[in-house]
């Protein structure tokens, strides 16, 4: 396919006009009635975005393909509007050698549904004990930019000081999952009223904030770019707020669900109290948590959102709490949950999207080709999402080989039309290609 | 009402047709002949994933006299010990066609997970750190045995509250009963969010003791101390224990229980434990008591608690 004319898009929310993508790149953009394409794809209503960027996402290969496969995760991806994901380290063997990164590249090479970006283990088997070569990982045919022990904290200062300064020689950030370890052992829901009446172990703010504060104090001493992976408190963006305010090189991401659901879901909601659906690390916070979140994602404080999708097989999750594995998917239901928690209540425009959700974690990760505007020249990176309907979420329709959303139940708006990896539609009309 | 799996869920008027049919029952107990038909033909499954012999036969011993049919089913040797889930179990007992099940679990919540997947009645007899409601109804009916009324009865509950099941469902059943619940701990071993159960709360039990009409001690287990919930067993009995010069400060009337299992020398003095004034044993019958009416207001339904005779 060498030529695609979308009809009608409202370019970030903007007038209608037309754009035409000639070998993968975006050739045109106006009124461009008359003009013949191979495809054309009517996009009135719809609103155009920059193909979506997740700088934090789960595919479990390899290891746990019961749960999710890059082919699998890259379709869930695309569904979503996704072009690009970086995919988390913590599988099994862990990506913590350039042999496993390349694998995971080459995989998300070979599907193609989107770029699959490794993410590199900081700590050799996520042990924290002493580092992954770091190096070697970005020396790489899959070239990676990103490295974190997500699922666990690099809480030891001396390493994660050490990995803040080594990664610098080849433009790294180090994305940590800040979970001060001893705080939080047992750790089950949030600590605070809902937890306390459940009798749930209570998991702290403060663990969070604790290795955030820790964090930008250490990145700005040795002049180190920070990333703080699913910031989910609003103590931990007051921290965040300071440390941008000092002029330290600190960014920050927020989870979908955190901007959206908080600890209640555990006491009650449309599947019944106590179901793990909702148990996820970091934990869903309070009310007033979500407010800050929100707030510090609409005035840049948090920079972008990752959704720290988190394939689970139904057995991990039909369990009592205590023993369900952590986190839910998400990347079927990303830019729903924003339009519901960010657009809908006028907190921010599709402008405003486009930056936080492509922009600004392509810039971050260092992804070339990826997060760009959409304007003649650039790769046809885009998203065209219709914002007007509103429906029940039906897990048995997603694409991810997993089950676990928490919106099962609910009602969000918008649907993902049609994505376009450089000017190849992964999805069209709500439907892989 | 289908399950008793939170103490919250029950109504004051619930609350109180539990312990008026209890009531009712106690005067059977006192016939040489305990057994009732009511049950005959219901299946109650014991589901026990913690020891807990105590609570277990006490059950057993509700769902016998009401003429239930008992299945004891322990996590030890059993399927579950070889790794079966909460689910796989629940539909097993489904087939089987359990009417009621009393689920003991260490993990908050298992009952109600369980009652997703079973059609039958389920009973908490006791859910990780979250709720134990039988034993919050066997003490409430124990009070107004003992004080004749529960009625702005002042009752303190003295220990690991935050680990404590038991706790949480006194603090609700008594609350919707209209007692006045006071919890003394260390702050510690209190929930950072206890302020907003409904209750009062303080931290010294000396300040406490004299206005009290009850007086609940609770289990501490030793290895809280290991974690550094109190420096050691000496200065957490020094601070919350119930001791003879505290038991002296009660007024006249005033009664002392324990769920138990005790540590004596711990959180009681043996001759507390032992006193007139300790309802600990009373505790124990009134517990197979509270229970039949339990099991018989869920599975009888119809019928009169007391019919004609076994």
């Amino acid at each position: 396919m060498n030529t695609i004319l979308i009809k009608g898009a409202a370019i970030l929310g903007g007038d209608p006009a037309d754009i035409l993508v000639r070998d993968g790149v975006i050739a045109e953009i106006g009124d461009l009635a008359g003009t013949a394409a191979e495809l054309t794809v009517d996009a009135a209503g719809l609103v155009a975005l920059p193909g979506l960027v997740d700088l934090h996402t789960h595919l479990r290969e390899p290891g746990r393909e019961d749960a999710e496969t890059v082919e699998t995760g890259t379709q869930a991806a695309a569904r979503g509007g996704y072009t690009a994901v970086h995919a988390m380290a913590n599988t099994s063997p862990v990506a913590d050698t350039a042999g496993v990164v390349e694998q995971v590249w080459r995989l998300g090479q070979e599907y193609g549904h989107c770029d699959v970006q490794p993410v590199g283990a900081v700590t050799s088997g996520l042990e924290g004990r002493r580092l992954a070569e770091l190096g070697a990982m970005a020396d790489s045919a899959a070239r990676v930019r990103v490295f974190s022990d997500d699922g666990k904290c690099v809480s030891d200062a001396v390493l994660m000081r050490r990995a803040l300064e080594y990664v610098k020689a080849f433009d790294g950030v180090v994305a940590q999952h800040a979970q001060e370890p001893r705080l939080t052992e047992g750790a089950q829901l949030n600590e605070g009223e809902v937890s306390g009446r459940l009798g749930l172990n209570g998991w702290p703010a403060v663990a969070e904030e604790a290795i955030i504060a820790r964090d930008c104090l250490l990145a700005a001493h040795v002049g180190s770019r920070l990333h703080v992976c699913h910031v989910s408190t609003a103590g931990s963006v007051e921290i965040l707020r300071w440390a941008k305010s000092k002029g330290w090189d600190v960014t920050a991401e927020v989870t979908p669900h955190h901007l959206l659901l908080t600890d209640s879901c555990a006491e009650s909601s449309p599947v019944g109290p106590y179901n793990p659906i909702y148990k996820v690390n970091p934990p869903l916070r309070t009310e007033e948590d979500v407010r800050a979140l929100r707030e510090a994602l609409a005035d840049g404080t948090i920079d972008c959102v990752a959704t720290d999708h988190a394939p689970h097989p139904v057995e991990d999750k039909e369990t009592e709490w205590g023993v369900a594995a952590m986190g839910m998917i998400g990347l079927e239901t990303a830019l729903q949950v924003v339009q519901e928690a960010m657009v809908d209540t006028g907190l921010l425009d599709w402008a405003g999207v486009a930056d936080r959700m492509s922009a600004r974690p392509a810039r971050i990760g260092r992804l070339a080709g990826h997060g760009l505007p959409i304007e003649a020249g650039a790769p046809a990176n885009i998203t065209l999402y219709d914002p007007s309907p509103r429906a029940l979420v039906d897990p048995s329709a997603m694409a991810s080989r997993s089950r676990n959303t928490p919106y099962e139940g609910m009602t969000l708006p918008g649907r993902v039309v049609a994505t376009f990896l450089r000017g190849r539609p992964t999805v069209l009309e709500g439907k892989l290609v | 009402m289908r399950h008793l799996i939170s103490a919250g869920e029950l109504s004051r008027d619930d609350a109180l047709l539990v312990l008026d049919t209890a009531e009712e029952l106690a005067r059977v107990s006192d016939r040489s002949i305990k057994k009732l038909p009511t049950l005959r033909g219901r299946t109650v499954v014991n589901l026990f994933y913690e020891d807990s012999t105590r609570t277990r036969i006490s059950f057993e011993a509700a769902a016998k006299r009401l003429s239930a049919d008992v299945i004891n089913f322990s996590a030890k040797g059993s399927s579950v010990s070889k790794g079966e889930s909460l689910k796989d179990t629940a539909l097993t007992l489904e087939a089987m066609g359990a009417d009621a099940v009393v689920i003991r679990h260490g993990a908050s919540g298992a009952p109600h997970r369980l009652a997703t997947w079973v059609r039958g009645s389920v009973v908490n007899a006791g859910d990780g750190t979250h709720e134990h409601p039988t034993q919050a109804l066997l003490d409430a009916y124990s009070m107004r045995r003992r004080l004749g009324r529960l009625e702005g009865l002042k009752v303190a509950v003295v220990g690991d509250v935050l680990h404590s099941r038991v706790a949480r469902s006194n603090v609700l059943l008594l609350h919707t009963l209209g007692a006045e619940v006071t919890l003394v701990a260390p702050p510690t071993l209190l929930p950072v969010s206890v302020e907003t159960w409904p209750c009062q709360v303080s931290y010294d039990l000396d300040a406490v003791l004299p206005k009290a009409d009850v007086v609940m001690m609770l289990r501490v287990q030793l290895e809280r101390m290991n974690a550094s919930y109190f420096p050691s067993a000496r200065e957490y009995s020094r601070r919350y224990g119930l001791d003879r010069d505290r038991f002296a400060r009660l007024h006249d009337d005033a009664i002392v229980m324990h769920p138990g299992p005790m540590n004596r020398g711990m959180e009681i003095s043996a001759e507390v434990a032992d006193s007139p004034r300790s309802t600990i044993v009373e505790q124990v019958g009134n517990g197979v008591t509270v229970r039949m009416a339990v099991l018989y207001l869920l599975l009888g339904g119809s019928e009169p608690a007391i019919g004609g005779t076994a």
